[in-house]
């Protein structure tokens, strides 16, 4: 569902202080509503992801059994082993069985190693998720001052810098990135390994050696996306005549471009990001494999391609549960940076 | 490579190397941690999914087994079974063999391993293994006489019953305790426990990304010197950790920084980056290595026609498909016998067609003399799998040169694996050529051999040939009670299957492996051992 926007004075107001934040307090239960709705209306958005998925792996040429079988497997070992799977089951009832069990928490084991799906889940969550939130950390620390200094000095030789720079950082295959990385900081230099995962758990300086290097070849492409996000998204503000408002009142240039000017482009910068963040959780792969991390885009390729289905089916229910969930936190984030936004 | 080392160099020198050379050393000393156990750090060839040896031939769940488990019979360097857990003998009338287990073999668990042990173990591998069916039909009972005696009576003489037992790929027979021996053949085990030389630690294992092993301190090794799968199985070190890392240049590099220790089989096309590096070992250890080769459909045109089949015998052609699969000519050799050069067996009876270059000539006149009609051939290619890749490619374009009309299918290696199993016709879902790859012992006589099964639609290998002569002959073979007997039949059967073209072999190939100089002992072996190693720290 859209955020509504409602305008108070019919005119837009300019957020230059906690104006907003006073506002949205009053709104707290409506809000409350609206996060129930959402989360509500995300059952059958999964219910529909289900199926969808169940049918498509169905649909896709493969067979898990062959898979466990082996090259040397006979047509009869093979029917035998389809059989012990409960693959020879009507698709209907194969799909009721996954939903009933489903129903109480269970989201199968995978056909291959006989683990349950949700503890693979588990062991590839906190790499995938620890990369991305490093990564955007990153991303944000660099890309929004570039941006917002691109658009500062917009037509000149930083905003042309900035922007080759973007251009580069779409353009270079993650992988090359890697590579070069890897190159100059593992092996010329020996600072950080070459490739695996630490768990923070084991301390920062343990988890940053190995974490440092990927998070910066993902960040990569996050920067140059959002750099010129921001750019864009400053421009058109600092047109504003509140900016020239702002400025004409005397404030000092940081204050223009970062309380008013930056917050007010923060929407679309925000949403970016919000989608950046659910991408990197639902699968890196190429990274992933360039620093050897095991995190979840790795168990989906494996498992696609080895049809484990189960695991499949419980990963892209997982991963469809995260994006509905990020861009509810996302649409809920838009009232907070903007008040003229209402649920 | 060499390009982006000068580019870092260049990038960082000076001081501004210097000032990161000193950051790093002090959160290097932040980071230190205690000296760890002794642990060898290895990448596989794949990614350890199923645990279960019994069920599935993939060679990394066997190379697991060997871990792990021990077998009753090993087999050394010169391909003649040995006793390993147990001695044997045979009755003179060669109907009776009887098996003692050695002293001191003990589970993981702690228990001993008992005579019930074995033969519940040797049941359920009679029931998954071809070559296991084989000797139980062979075999009159198998029972457990005493703690440490088990006998095998057999029907009828059967001299390769102990060959089976001891051989060592695709499934060998792997002695579990009974209670998980009793699991049915088509259900994977849910408990790994065996006797081997290594245990098996599940709580650290990661489908796809780490497999760990520690030393089993009861394990009791044979006093003979470690050969293949025979002699003793002395582990030096604490653990082994099966690294699993599916970009080829990581581990290279990760072998390279010194991460990991040892590279099972490193792509060809990189070596040059290991064999330049002098902390790094490179050689082959796999002495026999694989087959790679070429397989028709029997039941659909246009090669249920022998004739055909023999023109596409005579267009493909070995090495071209080396260089395509290989390149350096020093791992790769043209072969023409069937069950792999430098096996006992080998032979070039029949392989003429195949050992002769630039047949295309003759590939024609058979066409034409077999009226082939332009029926296309479907010929799977998989894209995902760099060690069945360029065959297909290669092989559909020496066919067409031969004036063969083929289409070329794109599709991943698990869509090829289930296509191969239909037997419908081309245009309704099934196939006519396909290509893949053996390890020799997979291959290395007509028993095991999957592609000399001429038992038709039902029991042979995809492709179903259908050829009685080769299936009594290969009863003669198992029969025969002397090396010349068997050396004879081998031949005739290589001769028929040529004859018939039960399979177009296209040459062998022997992956070397990498590891690093602080390794010492690795052994040469069919099967990649952790055994015997050292670890210098």
């Amino acid at each position: 569902m859209p955020p509504r926007i409602r305008y108070s004075t019919g005119l837009p107001v300019p957020t230059t202080d906690g104006i907003g934040h006073s506002n949205f307090e009053k709104q707290e239960p409506a809000m409350f509503g609206y996060f129930l709705r959402r989360v509500l209306a995300a059952v059958p958005v999964m219910a529909v992801v289900a199926l969808f998925v169940f049918l498509l792996l169905r649909l896709t040429p493969g067979d898990p059994a062959a898979i466990i079988a082996g090259d040397m497997a006979t047509p009869q070992q093979l029917e035998k082993i389809r059989t012990a799977l409960g693959l020879h089951e009507p698709i209907h009832i194969q799909f009721l069985t996954w939903v009933q069990r489903l129903m109480n928490g269970d989201f199968g084991v995978s056909l291959l190693s006989n683990k349950p799906v949700t503890t693979l889940i588990a062991q590839r969550l906190e790499p995938t998720i620890s990369l991305a939130i490093l990564t955007i950390i990153l991303t944000i620390l660099i890309s929004v001052p570039m941006g917002v200094l691109a658009a500062w000095r917009h037509g000149s030789w930083i905003d042309n810098i900035v922007m080759s720079a973007s251009v580069l950082g779409f353009s270079i295959p993650v992988f090359v990135t890697g590579y070069i990385l890897i190159q100059i900081f593992a092996l010329n230099l020996g600072f950080v390994p070459v490739q695996g995962f630490t768990s923070i758990s084991k301390g920062i300086g343990p988890f940053l050696e190995r974490a440092i290097l990927p998070a910066l070849t993902l960040s990569s492409i996050y920067i140059a996306l959002i750099a010129r996000m921001t750019r864009a998204a400053m421009l058109d503000v600092l047109g504003e005549d509140y900016v020239r408002t702002a400025r004409a009142k005397g404030l000092d240039e940081k204050a223009v471009l970062f309380r008013h000017a930056l917050r007010n482009a923060a929407v679309p910068i925000l949403t970016v990001i919000g989608t950046g963040f659910a991408l990197m959780i639902s699968g890196v792969v190429v990274t992933e494999s360039v620093f050897n991390i095991p995190g979840l885009g790795r168990l989906t390729v494996d498992a696609i391609l080895a049809r484990d289905y189960p695991v499949i089916q419980g990963l892209i229910l997982f991963t469809s549960g995260i994006y509905v969930l990020i861009n509810l936190l996302i649409d809920l984030s838009y009232a907070f940076l903007d008040p003229r936004i209402r649920y | 490579m060499k390009h982006l080392q000068s580019i870092g160099n260049l990038v960082l020198k000076g001081s501004l190397r210097r000032h990161l050379l000193a950051s790093a050393a002090v959160l290097t000393a932040f980071t230190a941690v205690p000296a760890a156990a002794q642990e060898i750090r290895a990448v596989m060839h794949s990614g350890l999914r199923v645990l279960d040896p019994i069920i599935t031939t993939a060679h990394i769940t066997r190379n697991h087994g060997y871990m792990i488990y021990d077998t009753l019979l090993g087999v050394d360097e010169n391909m003649k079974p040995q006793p390993q857990m147990a001695d044997w003998k045979a009755s003179d009338d060669g109907l009776t063999y009887t098996f003692t287990l050695r002293d001191g073999l003990k589970f993981h668990d702690g228990k001993p391993v008992t005579a019930t042990d074995v033969v519940a173990s040797l049941k359920r591998w009679g029931q998954r293994d071809t070559a296991g069916q084989m000797l139980m039909n062979y075999a009159e009972s198998l029972s457990a006489t005493g703690d440490k005696t088990i006998v095998l009576k057999l029907k009828e003489p059967f001299a390769y019953a102990i060959e089976l037992i001891a051989k060592p790929s695709a499934v060998p027979a792997f002695i579990m305790p009974e209670r998980i021996a009793q699991t049915p053949g088509t259900e994977a085990i849910k408990e790994h426990i065996g006797s081997g030389p290594f245990r098996f630690v599940e709580s650290e294992y990661q489908p796809g990304v780490q497999v760990v092993y520690e030393k089993f301190e009861d394990y009791v090794p044979r006093k003979e010197p470690a050969s293949w799968t025979a002699g003793g199985k002395i582990v030096n070190v604490d653990r082994v950790v099966w690294v699993n890392t599916p970009d080829a240049q990581t581990a290279i590099n990760a072998l390279t920084s010194g991460e990991i220790d040892y590279i099972e089989q490193p792509p060809i096309d990189l070596l040059p980056l290991l064999t330049s590096n002098d902390d790094v070992t490179v050689d082959a250890l796999n002495p026999l290595g694989y087959q790679t080769m070429a397989r028709l459909n029997f039941l659909h045109p246009p090669f249920d026609n022998p004739k055909i089949r023999r023109a596409a015998l005579y267009a493909l052609e070995q090495k071209p498909v080396l260089e395509a699969l290989i390149g350096n000519p020093e791992y790769y050799s043209v072969c023409g016998t069937m069950y792999g050069c430098g096996t006992p067996l080998a032979t070039d009876a029949g392989a003429e067609p195949i050992l002769t270059e630039n047949n295309t000539e003759d590939a024609k006149r058979l066409l034409k003399e077999a009226g082939y009609d332009g029926t296309p051939v479907v010929l799977m290619q998989p894209t995902d799998v760099s060690s069945v890749s360029p065959q297909p490619v290669i092989g559909a374009q020496l066919l067409r040169d031969a004036g063969f009309k083929v289409d070329l299918q794109p599709m991943d290696w698990q869509t090829l694996v289930t296509r191969r199993a239909s037997q419908s016709a081309p245009a309704q879902g099934g196939w006519n050529i396909f290509f893949t790859n053996w390890v020799i012992p997979e291959i290395w006589n007509p028993i095991v051999n999957p592609m000399l099964n001429s038992g038709g639609p039902q029991q042979a290998w995809f492709g179903w040939p259908d050829d009685p002569k080769i299936e009594q002959m290969r009863i003669d073979f198992a029969k025969a009670k002397t090396d010349e007997e068997r050396k004879k039949i081998a031949a005739d059967i290589q001769e028929r299957a040529y004859e018939i073209v039960s399979y177009i072999p296209l040459g062998e190939y022997v992956p070397p492996s990498a590891w690093r100089n602080e390794l010492s002992g690795v052994l040469k072996s069919p099967i990649p051992t952790f055994w015997n190693i050292k670890k210098e720290e």
